[in-house]
């Protein structure tokens, strides 16, 4: 006993100022996030106050209030679906369930501005919905758009987050702790609510988080419903009024926002540490008779309005313009799509390791992690914006100007993709390092393992699932940007997302489809893979 | 230093600079011109692509919206890559004038082929095709003869029967500051209350999208740019859609530019001028135009037949640059008349 303390306290006594060195990693990825927003909060030193009483005056109101409800609406509905459709998925054995619960997380390829226009594609006055309706029952043809609706298309591209992140929590809790509540006289509903859901909460709350971000920093799809958000309040101020230190200086309240956010999910995930149950071959619920329909009935209602509806019609729109494709680099595009998400990946996710397991180490720190995700809310073209006129400046600095190291090249995007996405990287690591045993590392540090010794044969493999996640996550996410890409990318280095700028930028809706199903296509198989590997952890 | 650090970071410095100049070998007098353009792809690449087989020299683009590709400008500086900043509205480019980021050319070929009222006073910037701004209305539903100017829009007559496209689109920004130009703030902005008064649905987000509410019937008469009248009829052509030129008897249809300028810190401006000179000539024209059902800017190019059918019409001669000068206070009053 005596022997086995003394190193621990001269780990934790001694060797204080050496734990600071982990924590470089994490101060640097810092340092790289707060450049770009260093330049939004720079901003306010020029205050143009007669656009601020403008904005004040007139669109202020509507626009919080907008922003508030929509992040409600799609607060409640990522939590809704994502929470019970991994409930069914990871404790119920239901008809459907082996294919349902990798094909539940498929939507998560769609870009929400894709599905924005697809959904008003088949729902809006000219859409079939709309047109049946007319035909058969006289109804009048209307304008479909609705706060409710965009709340759902949110909603629908952006619960696989939830669904993902509880589920892996649920699967690696294990039904033991449902049964042991439930051998007490819970009711299985009681024992969900009073032990499954506080076991799952930092998985739900985490994906909660990302689908909150990514609704604030949204611009395509509250556009294509024309519905005012905060986001748009920061291109108008930008695109309409020229004023660029404005815009910066909304979005840097937009980080107060994301504050927000990150607040909530820091103050739930207080409270016990849980920790990672051995992964045991669990039996699951056998839903029978109305209750086994039920559960089927509502994972392929989701599954089919989120997935195949919009697939559907974007097929519909391929054939109808089979005449004008005018695709001859098509192959190219995917290719470039690929190679930029599997490379950005690559970066991100070792980015997000180092960071994580150097504040572990450090045993403190964790701000910066947090400091490090902001780059996911900003609005991407701001962030852009912000990035390349950093980048220039490191381009200036660094005699490299005009050659596009950094502005124009690669090296630039990347790290523009890093800055954005490190949080989803992150998201998945992070919550696979919370679940881990503490006995475990001190175990290895009795036996006097080193720190890289430690990282390698001991977390490595037991984050392996984790980082696999975050990889897939990441690189689903990249292929899918389209702002940052736009603004950065080298010549030459099309992807299939800025090939449906260009023709969105006309508002051929239409034409769009077949680059945007080719996206979704491409972006489905890291989202299958993801899944099944977590199927099988 | 140790000798690894040495061999590490040479190698990174190679490594950056061979991914920095890909294959930098041509020689300095067909050196590429670089473009940055918000004018859709599949609307330039034809035409560059005819200009590099007829002069050698290639060109490279990028494409983005207006206000990201002004501020990359203005990061990169005095090292920006880019010749040529190609935009779909006078606004942007009025706007990278004022920040400094274009430089006047001195052409007889583009003082010629390019009227006076569309390119900036300083020649700093040229209109290439002409976009028109008109009311289109369902002939089916709607007696023409009640149109007169934009402001007749704000009539009762129309209450619930008209369809508009988001204030946040530049065209719309253009046109309420051509109007602020010729009749003044005040007037303008009860005329804008008047159109949000007489709105049938929320603004859509694109003038297709209001066109196909006027087809559907959701709504009787719109505003939006000719070409996608002409998009839109090329495809259905049975669509109960019409135009009618407003402003005739007073200043004329409201017109916008997409056009080109010279970027000051250009590195190949020869070649750069050579390319906006080409583009306004009539061979170049009659496609810069003609893709996408616009107008050439040129009047000696033939009009498509299918815009001719639409008739001759009287234009706006307010020089275009104002629509930049006007833009952000059009914005404004636009917000206070609750467009959206």
């Amino acid at each position: 006993m005596i022997l086995a303390e003394r190193p621990q306290g001269r780990l934790q006594h001694g060797k204080r100022s050496a734990d600071t060195i982990w924590l470089v990693p994490a101060l640097f990825m810092c340092l790289l996030v707060l450049a770009p927003v260093g330049y939004l909060v720079l901003a306010w030193t020029q205050i143009d106050g007669d656009i601020w009483r403008h904005l004040i005056d007139t669109q202020f109101t509507h626009l919080v209030g907008n922003t508030l409800v929509l992040m409600a609406g799609v607060g409640i509905g990522v939590t809704l679906v994502g929470v019970s459709l991994a409930w069914l998925t990871a404790l119920c054995e239901f008809p459907g369930r082996r294919w349902l619960d990798w094909a539940l997380m498929l939507p998560l390829a769609i870009p929400a501005y894709v599905y924005a226009f697809v959904v008003l594609g088949v729902l809006d006055f000219d859409g079939p919905v709309q047109s049946w309706l007319h035909r058969y029952l006289g109804r009048t043809p209307g304008d479909a758009r609705s706060p409710l609706l965009l709340a759902w298309v949110m909603t629908a591209v952006l619960y696989p987050y939830v669904y993902l992140l509880a589920r892996n929590s649920l699967i690696s809790q294990g039904r033991k702790a449902l049964d042991t509540a439930r051998s007490l006289g819970a009711s299985p509903l009681m024992a969900l609510w009073r032990v499954g859901l506080p076991m799952a909460r930092p998985g739900i709350v985490a994906g909660l988080s990302l689908a909150l971000m990514e609704t604030l920093a949204d611009f395509g799809a509250v556009s294509v419903f024309n519905f005012d958000t905060f986001t748009r309040a920061i291109y108008k101020s930008w695109i309409g009024l020229f004023s660029i230190t404005t815009a910066a200086q909304l979005a840097s309240l937009l980080l107060l926002f994301v504050f927000a956010v990150i607040l909530l999910e820091r103050s739930t995930r207080g409270g016990g540490r849980i920790e990672q149950q051995p992964a045991s071959n669990q039996l699951r619920y056998q839903l029978k008779g109305p209750l086994a329909a039920l559960a089927t009935g509502w994972c392929l209602l989701v599954f089919a309005v989120a997935f195949v509806v919009p697939i559907a019609q974007m097929l519909a729109w391929v054939v109808n313009r089979a005449g004008d494709w005018m695709q001859p680099q098509l192959w190219r595009l995917i290719a470039n799509t690929f190679t930029l998400g599997f490379a950005a990946a690559v970066v991100i996710v070792g980015a997000a390791l180092a960071v994580n397991l150097g504040i572990r180490f450090a045993a403190r720190g964790r701000i910066l992690s947090e400091i490090a995700s902001l780059g996911y809310a900003i609005p991407g073209s701001v962030l852009a914006v912000g990035l390349i006129t950093v980048a220039a400046h490191f381009d200036q600095f660094a005699g490299t100007t005009g050659q596009g190291v950094l502005v124009g090249g690669l090296v630039g995007l990347v790290l523009a993709y890093l800055v954005r996405f490190y949080r989803p990287a992150s998201a998945p690591i992070e919550s696979s390092l919370y679940r881990l045993r503490p006995h475990l590392i001190e175990s290895a540090q009795l036996l006097g393992a080193g720190r890289v010794r430690i990282a390698l044969m001991v977390l490595l493999p037991i984050l392996t699932p984790g980082i696999f996640s975050a990889m897939l996550l990441a690189m689903v996410d990249v292929m899918k940007e389209m702002p940052a890409t736009l603004l950065l990318r080298p010549f030459g280095w099309d992807t299939l997302a800025t090939n449906i700028f260009n023709l969105t930028s006309e508002a051929q809706w239409e034409r769009a489809a077949l680059p945007a199903l080719i996206l979704v296509v491409v972006s489905s198989f890291p989202v299958a893979l993801l899944i099944r590997q977590s199927r099988t952890s | 230093m140790k000798p690894i650090w040495i061999f590490a970071l040479t190698f990174f410095l190679v490594a950056c600079d061979e991914a920095a100049v890909p294959s930098s070998t041509a020689p300095a007098a067909s050196q590429p011109i670089t473009l940055y353009s918000a004018r859709a792809e599949h609307l330039i690449e034809p035409l560059l692509s005819r200009f590099t087989a007829e002069t050698g020299i290639e060109v490279r683009f990028i494409t983005d919206t207006e206000a990201a590709l002004v501020a990359r400008l203005q990061a990169e500086g005095a090292n920006s890559p880019a010749d040529i900043l190609l935009t779909v509205d006078a606004g942007n480019l009025w706007h990278a004038d004022h920040l400094g980021l274009l430089q006047p050319i001195e052409s007889e070929v583009l003082s010629r082929n390019v009227p006076a009222r569309y390119r900036s006073p300083q020649n700093t910037w040229f209109g290439l095709s002409l976009r028109a701004r008109t009311i289109v209305y369902n002939p089916e539903r709607v007696d023409a003869t009640l149109f007169s100017d934009y402001a007749s829009l704000a009539d009762p007559e129309w209450k619930g029967r008209l369809c508009l496209r988001t204030s946040q689109k530049v065209y719309n920004q253009s046109l309420v500051a051509s109007l602020i130009a010729h009749q003044g703030e005040e007037a303008t902005e009860t005329m804008v209350q008047g159109w949000v008064d007489n709105l049938a649905m929320d603004p859509v987000s694109g003038d297709t999208r209001a066109l196909e509410a006027v087809a559907a019937g959701l709504c009787d008469v719109t505003l939006v740019n000719t070409y996608y009248l002409g998009r839109m009829l090329h495809d259905t052509p049975t669509a109960p859609l019409a135009v009618f030129w407003p402003n005739q008897e007073s200043t004329g249809v409201h017109i916008n530019v997409s056009g080109a300028g010279l970027v000051t810190h250009s590195p190949n401006p020869a070649a750069a001028i050579q390319l906006i000179e080409w583009l306004s000539s009539d061979a170049a024209q009659e496609d810069f135009a003609g893709l996408n059902f616009e107008y050439p800017v040129s009047e000696a190019v033939a009009l498509n037949p299918g815009i001719a059918a639409w008739g001759a019409f009287r234009a706006d001669d307010l020089n275009v640059q104002a629509l930049g000068e006007l833009q952000a206070q059009a914005v404004r009053l636009m917000d206070r008349a609750g467009y959206k």
